[in-house]
């Protein structure tokens, strides 16, 4: 027994050392310091901004589609197959695509153009008035629906590094489907974070083939009432201060979002501010082929119009042929101009994005709070403790002495895992110490009660512990259910919530049953045979 | 020292006092949910904008409301915030109902208090110290959450007390928590204080609580029923309870300490939970002892009012 109680106690004494370094690591600059260094505060504590977005996947699968109903134009083009028209006609089913008017005399040429290779993400349907139905197959969209999310994550993960944030997070928020999670410490500005995250900033140049108008009928009127297919009329200004016009652009664009190499914010001669931007070596090249076919000194002379996020911000008559440079001019202030290179430098998001929550938290507030959670464990651990030795004497300091440890490894592994501490995980770490308790006040009632039916001082500790161990077990696995339930469901300062009081159990579990036994057993060891325990 | 050293209450023959006792309680938060401040539920479910503003001197709520109505933000419910010793802080919850937070645009409602503020609000200096926001989307999620995670942990400990015990257990253990769950939301919404997502970790937490009081009866109750067969349950269920009571009262009064010294002194934005916590906490015991002890019984009572075997609900043996 003497020498199992070394070993027990030399155990002990090493998780304790081990859970102390958890907490500190090795001191440096004071001990608050070695203690914010290894334990992570939550946003409610350290001030900062908590955003969950939902991005349109939506978005993404329309695009691909889109870009399918122009391959597949031309394609049936080139099986010879005129007079068909390929659309989307329900905009809730963006992954349909319709064939109509297929001649019947090439229906078996048309067929073999949609069961190619090129379309084999798509469901072919025939339906009873001779269209075809192409529906992008289930996995397709999945994968697209995953990808996009994943575009957007390193999207906004990129614009927000540049903004300099320290330690951002942003992942997938598990709880809803095709959302993010952004925390930014420190940041208790959200207005400016939301515009730079929102912008989609999907940037394009396009052929202009018809306009300014006014209104949209004059638009149409223009146009006979039609518009044509490969066009589309798109609002804007078009100049610094201009009113909103109107512009028939090519659909198509000459180059657009991943073309784009590189922009920074400038001024022109004017002194207004301007956004300077270069192509990749490859659109620079295409650029270069249609901007020379229509200068203003060849047969067809053309302008062309700056899209962003669908809105036309600079129209511009080509001078001379460009190749891989040119700059935006459009009524930026200085910041818009700033940011907007910013984000194009950083890619487009891939659709757009909406904002399901929004909460900052302020620095002042943060303080306040861990300084009131820390008052309030303080005050609920010195009343608790004083309480024990009061009642159970001896025994007291022993529930005591396996308090402090508790905490000791509840921090020790919060430290050691990273996990974050948050407002109502001080809660938590205050409740764990009642609960905790309650450990030793079951088993401390059981060795009571045997010593009342008289039992020997040794016999009790023995029978006590045996007893209480089978509670012990059940009342804590319901506590860790619902600690479990908490950190599945919930998230930010809950989830901490749930971390510590987990921890806390488990620790307790060690606390409780092993460390106290080692103490009574010591006790136990230098009484003499028959002295009564003070408990 | 020792507070109890052999009770000998009958509790089973007051059964009917605290059928009374759960049922006024219930009945009157039921009734306040249904019919009076039905369940306030926070900025986290309903959805809205809730800006907390702290002024540099005492703030004036009527001309904070003057400020606003002269911005044209009409519907501003303006509240000022208090620490649980009823001393009134120099600061204010502003909250704009949902309609200010679509999932569109997010911001229009904190920038319309913020510079309604600046604009008309003359009397001091204020900083905005949190800002929440919560989208209809989000709202949803967030309620639907809530709800799956109680009936999950429900849920869950049932089939834990099943495997551990036997289903009767179970179903007494769920049927108490229940009962304090109710209890507790009907206390939130007869004094009309919100229910927030923190509130609902606080509920789940004194699930497992309640649950774990109930358990010590239990484990009790198993284990005499065990080594005396012969007595009845009724006796049986009196002397565990009368045996487990000491170990009840001083780990429920050393909870409820730190959880009072959590209300007193852990600030107002923990209101709510440690509020929950000290309701939860006084129901929990009582209902451990008041509501699931007794079911126990009453279901033996009926199996044999039916004519069947009688068997008691002793449960696997104890073993670990």
């Amino acid at each position: 027994m003497g020498k199992n109680l070394a070993g027990k106690s030399a155990f002990i004494v090493a998780v304790l050392v081990i859970f102390c370094f958890g907490i500190v690591g090795i001191p440096h600059g004071g001990l608050t310091q070695s203690i914010k260094d290894r334990i992570h505060l939550g946003l409610d504590l350290k001030g900062g901004t908590h955003l969950v977005l939902e991005v349109h996947v939506a978005e993404a699968i329309a695009s691909a589609t889109d870009r399918d109903v122009a391959r597949l134009e031309a394609d049936l083009q080139k099986a010879g197959v005129a007079g068909a028209t390929v659309g989307k006609t329900d905009p809730s089913r963006p992954q349909t695509i319709i064939v109509s008017g297929i001649p019947a005399a090439k229906l078996s040429d048309a067929r073999g153009v949609l069961q190619g290779s090129d379309y084999a993400n798509y469901d072919v349907a025939a339906t009873a008035d001779g269209n075809s139905t192409l529906t992008m197959k289930l996995g397709a969209v999945r994968d697209l629906e995953t990808r996009t999310l994943d575009t957007s994550i390193e999207t906004i993960r990129e614009r927000i590094d540049k903004l300099g944030v320290s330690e951002p997070v942003i992942q997938k928020y598990g709880l809803g489907e095709n959302q993010i999670l952004v925390e930014l410490p420190g940041v208790d500005d959200p207005a400016r974070v939301e515009e730079i995250i929102q912008s989609t900033a999907k940037l394009s140049i396009h052929a202009v083939t018809g306009g300014p108008y006014e209104t949209d009928q004059a638009a149409l009127q223009a146009n006979n009432g039609v518009i044509p297919p490969d066009s589309m009329l798109v609002h804007g200004t078009g100049s610094a201060g201009a009113p909103d016009q109107i512009w028939l652009l090519k659909r198509v664009s000459e180059v657009e979002g991943t073309d784009f190499r590189d922009a920074q914010p400038g001024q022109d001669q004017n002194g207004r501010p301007n956004i300077r931007f270069n192509l990749t070596t490859d659109a620079g090249n295409r650029f270069y082929n249609y901007t020379q076919a229509h200068t203003a000194s060849s047969a067809t002379p053309g302008s062309m119009a700056i899209v962003l996020d669908n809105k036309v911000r600079e129209v511009a008559g080509i001078q001379s042929a460009i190749r891989d440079s040119g700059e935006i001019t459009g009524a930026f202030t200085q910041q818009q101009a700033n940011d907007l290179s910013l984000m194009l430098r950083t890619g487009a998001l891939p659709a757009s994005i909406s904002y399901l929550e929004t909460r900052t938290v302020g620095p002042s507030l943060g303080a306040a709070s861990i300084h009131q959670g820390i008052i309030a464990a303080i005050a609920g651990m010195l009343a608790v403790m004083v309480f024990m030795l009061i009642y159970y004497r001896g025994a007291g300091i022993n529930a005591d002495l396996a308090l402090i440890l508790n905490l000791v490894i509840l921090l020790g592994f919060m430290g050691y895992t990273g996990s974050t501490l948050t407002l109502p995980g001080i809660a938590g770490v205050i409740l764990t110490i009642g609960m905790g308790v309650d450990s030793n006040v079951l088993i401390f009632e059981r060795i009571r009660e045997e010593l009342r039916a008289g039992k020997t001082a040794a016999a009790a500790v023995q029978q006590g512990f045996a007893h209480a161990w089978v509670t012990i077990i059940d009342t804590h696995v319901t506590t860790i259910v619902s600690a479990m339930i908490l950190f599945l469901f919930g998230s930010g300062p809950v989830r901490g919530f749930a971390i510590t009081l987990a921890f806390g159990l488990f620790a307790n579990l060690f606390t409780a049953v092993l460390v106290s036994r080692v103490i009574f057993d010591a006790i136990l060891q230098k009484k003499e045979r028959g002295a009564a325990l003070s408990i | 020292m020792e507070l109890f050293r052999t009770t000998n209450i009958d509790w089973l023959g007051k059964k009917w006092y605290f059928l009374g006792f759960s049922l006024i309680f219930s009945v009157l938060g039921v009734l306040s949910i249904l019919f009076w401040h039905h369940i306030p539920l926070g900025v986290d479910f309903k959805g809205g904008t809730q800006v907390r503003v702290a002024f540099d001197q005492a703030p004036n709520e009527d001309h904070i409301r003057q400020a606003m109505d002269r911005a044209g933000v009409h519907d501003a419910r303006i509240q000022r915030v208090s620490d649980p010793s009823g001393h009134a802080a120099n600061k204010v919850i502003i909250a704009l109902p949902e309609s200010t937070a679509t999932d569109q645009s997010h911001d229009a409602g904190r920038q319309s208090v913020e510079s309604a503020l600046s604009a008309n609000y003359h009397d001091s200096g204020f900083t905005v110290e949190q800002v929440e926001i919560v989208g209809p989307t989000a709202g949803k999620q967030l309620q639907k959450q809530a709800w799956l995670a109680t009936l999950y942990s429900l849920i869950g400990m049932l089939i834990y007390l099943w495997f551990r015990f036997e289903l009767i257990y179970g179903v007494a253990a769920v049927v108490a928590v229940f009962h304090d769950t109710l209890i507790t939301v009907g206390a939130f919404s007869l004094t009309n204080q919100e229910i927030t997502l923190t509130v609902i970790a606080a509920i789940l937490t004194l699930i497992g609580y309640s649950m774990n009081d109930t358990i010590v009866v239990f484990d009790r109750i198993r284990e005499n029923l065990a080594l005396s067969r012969r007595e009845s349950l009724h006796d049986v269920v009196n002397r565990s309870i009368n045996q487990t009571l000491s170990r009840t009262v001083i780990s429920s009064g050393l909870t409820f300490l730190t959880v009072l010294s959590l209300y007193l002194f852990g600030g107002e934005v923990l209101h709510g939970f440690s509020f929950a916590l000290v309701v939860g906490i006084l129901i929990g015991t009582y209902s451990s002892i008041a509501v699931a002890a007794p079911m126990l019984v009453a279901y033996q009572d009926w199996r044999v009012s039916k004519g069947k075997t009688v068997t008691l609900p002793a449960g696997k043996r104890a073993k670990v």
